[in-house]
C-alpha cells in the first residue's frame, strides 16, 4: 500500500509553527590544523654526497620544519635512504662516503663540523629501520638498554622511562604484562613500534624513519600512522615512503626526489593536488617511468 | 608510462565533450524552435534531454568508480571532481532548454509580441559561453575562460533590459501578459544557461591551475 505523505489526516487545522529550533552544530576543529611551526629545524644547503666515486645526491637544498612531518618520496634509488642517513651522520659508517660540498645545519649547527660528536647526533637524531630490529633480549631492556649505556642505572627512572616510551609508541597497553619477554616474541608491527619506543626512549628531537611500514600489514601500518600523527607533537619526524597514500595521510609537506635531486618540494596537499613539475605529477599519479 | 585503466580517463573525457556538445545543440535547437515556431523541433529537444540526463548519470557512475577504485591524484582527481560538477551544470543547461521548449510550443499558439531580436542574442552569447567553456576543458586555456566569467555581464545585462521591456507590454497591453510572462521566463532560462556556462570555466580554471575563483568578484569586472 501507498502511504500519501502530502495528506496528514490527523491534523485537520494548519497550526501556527513554532518558533523554528535554532540548531546546536558542534564543528569539530580539523585535525589538519597544526600550531604554528616554530620553523625550519634542519637546513640541508647544496648538498653533494659521494659512495666513493659514485655521486650519489646533487646540489640538494631542502629546508625541514619543526615538529612537522616530511616525507620523501620517488623511485628506489633515487637517494632518499642515503640523504635520511646524511641527516645523523650514519653514512660516516660506510667507508669512502663524502659530503664532498654543501652544508647540513640543525638549529643553525653544521652536523659534519669539527667539533660535532657523531654519537651525541645520533641521539639527538634518532632512526627507525625499515626491517625491525629489536635486540635479542626482553621488551624492557629493548628500551633500558641505551639508556644505561647513557649513564641512568637508577631502577626507578628506568622503569618510568621505558613505560612512557612504550606509551608514547603506543604499545604500552599491549606489552606491560609480558615486558620482561623477549622483544623478537612480537608481532612485526609491534616490533616495529617497540623500534621506535627504543628510540624515543632517549628523547630525541628528531626521529628518521626509513619505510618503516613496508614490512607491515594494513593494520599495523594504520597503527604506526596514528602513531607518527602523535609523535609530531614532540618531534620533528622525516619518512620516507613508497607508499603515496602513506605520505598523503602522514606527512604536512613532501619532498619528491629523482636521481639524486631534490625535483619538488612543497605542502603535502600541493604535491597531491597540484605539483608544478610534470615529473612529481607523473610519480604521484603511478604514471612514471 | 601508460596504465591499464588510462582508457576509464579517456572515456570520461569524451562523455563530458559529448555532453557539452549535446547540451550546446539543445540550446540552439530550444532556441530555433522558439524563433521559427517549429512546434516538432520542439518536441524534440523535450524528448532529446533524456539524454543530458543519462549521460550525468554516467558520468557520475564513471567519476565515483575512479575516485573509488583508481585513488587519483593531482590532475587526475581535479579531472574527476570536475566532470562531475560539469556534467551537473550541463544537466541545468539541459534542463532549462526543455522549458525554453515547452514555452516555445505554447508561444506558437498565438501571434508573436514583437520581432526576436535580444533572445537570439542572448542565446547566441550563451552558446559561445558555453562552446568556449567546453574549449577550455579541452585545452586547458585559463585566459579564455576568465573572459567567459566577464561575458556573463552582457548577458545578465540583456536580461534586465528585456525584464524592463516586458514589464511595460504588460502595463501598457494587458493582453499581452500571457506571451509576455513565456518571454520574461525564456530570457531568464538563458541567463541561467549562461550562470551554467560560467560555473563551467571556472571549473575548468580549477581543473588547470587548482585555483578556485568562484565569488571572486574582481576577475569578474573589466
Ligand atoms: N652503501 C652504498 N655504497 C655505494 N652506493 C650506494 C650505497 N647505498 C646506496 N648507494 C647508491 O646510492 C644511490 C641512492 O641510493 P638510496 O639512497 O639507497 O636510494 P633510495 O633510498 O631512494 O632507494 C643508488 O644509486 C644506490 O645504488
Ligand atoms: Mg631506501
Amino acid at each position: 500500500m501507498v502511504t500519501d505523505i502530502s495528506s496528514s489526516k490527523t491534523t485537520p487545522h494548519m497550526e501556527t509553527p513554532a518558533a523554528p529550533a535554532t540548531f546546536k552544530v558542534n564543528v569539530p576543529s580539523s585535525s589538519t590544523k597544526l600550531p604554528a611551526t616554530t620553523g625550519t629545524l634542519i637546513d640541508i644547503d647544496n648538498l653533494d654526497f659521494y659512495y666513493g666515486a659514485k655521486q650519489a645526491l646533487f646540489d640538494v637544498n631542502l629546508k625541514l620544519d619543526d615538529k612537522r612531518v616530511t616525507a620523501f618520496i620517488g623511485p628506489s634509488g633515487c637517494g632518499k635512504s642515503t640523504l635520511l642517513r646524511c641527516l645523523n651522520r650514519m653514512n660516516d659508517l660506510i667507508d669512502g662516503t663524502e659530503v664532498k660540498r654543501g652544508s647540513i645545519k640543525i638549529r643553525g649547527v653544521d652536523i659534519y663540523g669539527k667539533n660535532v660528536d657523531a654519537i651525541e647526533l645520533r641521539k639527538r637524531v634518532g632512526m627507525v629501520f625499515q626491517k625491525s630490529n629489536p635486540f635479542p633480549k626482553s621488551i624492557y631492556e629493548n628500551i633500558a638498554y641505551g639508556l644505561r649505556i647513557q649513564g641512568q642505572n637508577n631502577k626507578v627512572r628506568l622503569d618510568e622511562i621505558v613505560e612512557k616510551s612504550l606509551r608514547g609508541a603506543a604499545l604500552w597497553e599491549e606489552v606491560k604484562d609480558r615486558l620482561h619477554e623477549s622483544g623478537l616474541g612480537l608481532s612485526g608491527g609491534q616490533q616495529q613500534r617497540l623500534c621506535i619506543a627504543r628510540t624515543i626512549a632517549v628523547s630525541p628531537e628528531v626521529i628518521l624513519m626509513d619505510e618503516p611500514c613496508s614490512a607491515l600489514d594494513p593494520i599495523a601500518t594504520a597503527k604506526v600512522e596514528e602513531l607518527i600523527h602523535e609523535l609530531k607533537k614532540e618531534f620533528t619526524i622525516i619518512i620516507v615512503t613508497h607508499s603515496m597514500q602513506q605520505a598523503a595521510r602522514c606527512s604536512d609537506k613532501t619532498a619528491f626526489f629523482y636521481m639524486g635531486k631534490l625535483i619538488e618540494y612543497d605542502d603535502t596537499r600541493t604535491i597531491f593536488m597540484n605539483p608544478s613539475n610534470p615529473q612529481t605529477e607523473a610519480y604521484v599519479s603511478g604514471r612514471f617511468g | 608510462m601508460k596504465r591499464f585503466f588510462d582508457t576509464e580517463l579517456e572515456q570520461f573525457r569524451s562523455h563530458l565533450m559529448l555532453m557539452g556538445e549535446t547540451a550546446i545543440r539543445q540550446v540552439r535547437d530550444a532556441l530555433k524552435a522558439l524563433v521559427d515556431v517549429d512546434v516538432a523541433l520542439a518536441d524534440r529537444v523535450i524528448a532529446a534531454d533524456d539524454e543530458l540526463d543519462r549521460l550525468e548519470m554516467e558520468i557520475d557512475d564513471e567519476a565515483i568508480r575512479y575516485m573509488n577504485l583508481r585513488a587519483p591524484v593531482a590532475t587526475e582527481l581535479r579531472l574527476v571532481i570536475v566532470g562531475m560538477k560539469a556534467s551537473h551544470d550541463l544537466e541545468r543547461v539541459g534542463d532549462e532548454c526543455t522549458t525554453i521548449a515547452k514555452r516555445a510550443v505554447r508561444l506558437a499558439a498565438e501571434p508573436p509580441l514583437k520581432p526576436y531580436v535580444d533572445i537570439p542574442r542572448m542565446a547566441n552569447i550563451a552558446i559561445e559561453m558555453l562552446r568556449e567553456a567546453m574549449e577550455c576543458f579541452l585545452h586547458g586555456d585559463t585566459e579564455k575562460a576568465l573572459a567567459i566569467v566577464r561575458r556573463d555581464a552582457e548577458v545578465d545585462a540583456i536580461n534586465k533590459q528585456l525584464y524592463r521591456e516586458l514589464t511595460s507590454f504588460m502595463i501598457e497591453r494587458p493582453a499581452t501578459t500571457t506571451r509576455a510572462l513565456e518571454l520574461m521566463f525564456i530570457s531568464k532560462s538563458l541567463e541561467r544557461i549562461a550562470d551554467h556556462a560560467c560555473n563551467i570555466a571556472e571549473e575548468m580554471v580549477f581543473l588547470a591551475k587548482a585555483q578556485d575563483i568562484r565569488h571572486r568578484e574582481e576577475l569578474k569586472k573589466s
